[in-house]
């Protein structure tokens, strides 16, 4: 009997929102919004590609005649002419930039002027800027009598590898950013959603509230399954939304990579790649090397358990947090009346995520640790440590103890609920609060 | 098993003050029961206990015979004082859901409420959103919501507010069909009017304790001050004038020409026959009846004097 009628509240939790116009106006502008971000920069470097600059170079120093060398994009010409005369040129449209570079009195070249009708891109400028530098410092070179060869060639790059070795004797390669971007991604979804499905249960609550249905609900059901009803129908919207959006991501890449022919990825890989052939090319080796790293450390994190911990704490965090905010929805009368609760609830989460930042410097410090225990931060500091690796009792102890902080507070919030719910018109403050948990 | 509903000894104290102090009430079965009080006295507390919707601190309560339990639930259906429904939600499905809460499967209830729509021509409301409706419109919804699962019990606390004469007198005509079709109806509710029209017993509950609790009529008798309306045609002065020798004559009015009502004391002994005689005596008697304290007049009696003594035991 229970158990059905908390499945009805499930129900009508879920279905309400779930039919909301707002659910599925942010359904489907998530995924856009996140292909936007992937997509819209590859797309415009895309377009500023497109097309040759011709670019004048008015070279008052005389060092640097012919050394800017045509490329697909940019096509140089050397003109000696009245600088207002070119400028009115570029003006004109006759050029797209004009590269002034002036007479200095030691002679020693340091500031160049680029004139253009449009901003320029940044391919170009960082391009006229790199082969002036070269050229000046070889310049310098020569003239103590150094060969700007034998420097070139005593440049080395050295690839570090780190691996990590485990108990078992195994060996992997690690690659701190990967485990920092996975971590710090994974740790702000879980804020994020903790934060939106939360408020969505403190607004449910302060609904129930002000319609006054309250009273009517609860003389059929108890307070404690309509507030884990509401938690639980609300969980099940955010995991809906959460698996729409990466089912619509993998959705949009993948029509996005048949469109184009090739993935965002790529595109990115391949414009950084022809920057960087037209500046250093030995850099392009050890940057090739590290992607392919990139790639074995994507192949060695231990997926499994990253998944399953994300989902936990996801789920973990979640429910902790929802009976808090279920708790002030049910105090208060008016949304307006929640800040003075939601600051001391919200603080550890803020808290962690801030810390987070420190953590993934330093992931199995003692501070990390502790916060990776304490459940009203751990969902959130826990998962920045997992992809590093994180002994498997840690995990235990951090998720039984998670469990442990959602039983306390669920208990917690249902005393506050069970009173609350009823109390209309009532300024509520904490020593009342704490009168309502003892009753 | 002549009570529905008993409350044995129930206390409920909140933090700071005691809302209910070993307060014994019997509802009979098939019976309209009034609970009056002014506001805070504790009636709400009292109800919400027997909706389990919170627990005594001590006492115990029998519901047909049986100790009070959660799947009692199904047997009481509450209409609160402060009541209301899903804004954003569909009448129909609102309904429906509210019913299968109390345990009526869905389809049950799709036909039950359909029929009560039709009967409060509400029927074209099923797919329209609450917000959409008057305060009147949500009111017959909540109603129908209330009976749906056709409780033993009925528990209406200010069921009038919010509702127009004429919807108050459908309201009435339910309410009275419900217990003629078997239901106890308890009521709380400051309209003295309503109560003295519908309810059979009462129960006065002020600042936690009952007052008084009986049949109605009886309640009244009990605080009647022996007042005789008369109405008279053609009265002889002289004689008038003597009767105030025996009688406290309290108000006279003059209802038409040679037409006199009068409000007469009586002893607490004094025979109705003995009065009518002399009466007849005065003139000729259009009508001769006892008043009866209204309600409300029993009402504010009890509570002030309640009031006024310290440790405001009765």
């Amino acid at each position: 009997m229970a158990a059905h009628k908390i499945s009805l509240i499930i129900r009508r939790e879920y279905l309400t929102r779930v039919r909301k116009k707002s659910f599925i106006i942010m359904t489907f502008l998530g995924p856009l919004l996140m292909a936007a971000l992937m997509i819209v920069p590859v797309f415009l470097a895309t377009m500023s590609d497109i097309g040759t600059r011709k670019i004048a170079v008015l070279d008052d120093t005389n060092w640097f005649v012919g050394r800017f060398e045509n490329g697909d994009n940019l096509r140089f010409s050397y003109v000696v002419d009245d600088l207002d005369t070119l400028k009115k040129k570029v003006f004109e449209g006759q050029y797209d930039a004009l590269l002034y570079i002036p007479a200095t009195q030691l002679n020693i070249p340091s500031n160049a002027e680029l004139f253009s009708n449009k901003q320029v891109s940044l391919n170009m400028s960082s391009y006229i800027r790199n082969t002036m530098r070269t050229e000046v410092e070889n310049k310098k070179l020569l003239a103590s009598g150094i060969d700007p060869e034998l420097i070139k060639s005593a440049k080395t790059d050295i690839n570090l590898v780190t691996i990590r070795m485990d108990k078992d004797g195994g060996e992997k390669k690690a690659f701190t950013e990967v485990d920092v971007a996975l971590g710090l991604f994974s740790s702000i979804l879980i804020y994020f959603f903790i934060f939106i499905f939360g408020a969505q249960v403190m607004r449910g609550v302060i609904e129930e509230k002000t319609s006054r249905i309250i009273e009517v609900i609860v003389s059929s059901v108890k307070p404690f399954e309509l507030m884990m009803g509401k938690i639980i129908g609300i969980a099940l919207v955010g995991l809906t939304q959460f698996l729409l959006w990466v089912v619509l991501t993998i959705g949009i890449y993948g029509i996005f990579t048949l469109a184009f022919g090739t993935s965002p990825d790529a595109q990115m890989m391949g414009t950084s790649g022809t920057l960087m052939t037209q500046q250093l090319s030995t850099n392009q080796q050890v940057d090739s090397a590290a992607v392919m790293q990139v790639f074995e450390v994507i192949d060695s994190i231990d997926f499994g358990v990253v998944i399953f911990a994300f989902l936990f704490y996801f789920l973990g965090g979640y429910l902790l947090y929802a009976a808090l905010f279920a708790a002030i929805g049910s105090a208060v009368d008016n949304e307006a009346d929640t800040q003075q609760f939601m600051l001391p609830v919200s603080l550890p989460l803020i808290l962690g995520i801030v810390i987070s930042n420190f953590v993934v410097n330093n992931p199995d410090g003692s501070v990390a640790f502790w916060l990776s225990m304490f459940p009203l931060t751990s969902p959130v500091i826990m998962m920045v440590r997992i992809p590093f690796g994180v002994p498997y009792w840690e995990i235990a102890l951090s998720m039984t103890l998670l469990i442990g902080g959602f039983i306390f507070t669920t208990w917690l919030a249902a005393k506050i609920y069970h009173t609350g719910i009823l109390m209309y018109g009532k300024k509520v403050n904490y020593k009342e609060l704490w009168k309502w948990i003892r009753y | 098993m002549e009570n529905f509903l008993e409350v044995n000894q129930v206390t409920k104290r909140y933090a700071n003050h005691l809302a209910l102090d070993a307060v014994s009430i019997s509802i009979p079965r098939q019976s309209i029961y009034g609970l009056l009080g002014p506001n805070g006295a504790g009636k709400t507390s009292l109800i919400r206990i027997i909706n389990q919707i919170t627990g005594p601190d001590s006492g115990s309560i029998n519901i047909n015979g049986q100790p009070l339990k959660p799947h009692h639930i199904g047997l009481i259906g509450y209409l609160p004082e402060e009541r209301g429904l899903y804004k954003k939600m569909k009448v129909g499905e609102q309904a429906i859901y509210l019913a299968q809460l109390k345990g009526v499967d869905k389809a049950t209830a799709k036909k039950r409420l359909q029929e009560w729509f039709e009967k409060f021509e509400i029927e074209n409301w099923w797919n329209r959103k609450v917000e959409e409706l008057s305060k009147g419109m949500q009111q017959k919804i909540q109603f129908a919501v209330t009976i749906v699962h056709q409780p033993e019990l009925l528990i209406f606390d200010e069921p009038f507010s919010g509702f127009d004469p004429i919807n108050v007198n459908l309201l009435k005509a339910e309410i009275l069909a419900l217990r003629k079709a078997g239901a106890t109806v308890v009521f709380s509710t400051h309209n003295m009017a309503s109560v003295e029209e519908l309810c059979d017993d009462i129960a006065l509950i002020n600042k936690g304790k009952k007052i008084v609790e009986g049949k109605m009529h009886d309640i009244r008798m009990h605080y009647k001050s022996n007042i005789f309306e008369v109405i008279l045609q053609d009265l002889d002065s002289v004689k008038m004038s003597q009767l105030s020798d025996n009688f406290n004559v309290q108000k006279t009015e003059q209802l038409g020409e040679n037409i006199q009502k009068l409000n007469i004391q009586a002893d607490a002994e004094a025979e109705h026959n003995a009065l009518l005689r002399q009466m007849l005596a005065i003139g000729k008697v259009i009508s001769f009846r006892e008043v009866l304290p209204s309600m409300n007049d029993i009402f504010i009696q009890l509570v002030q004097s309640q009031n006024t003594k310290p440790n405001g035991s009765a």
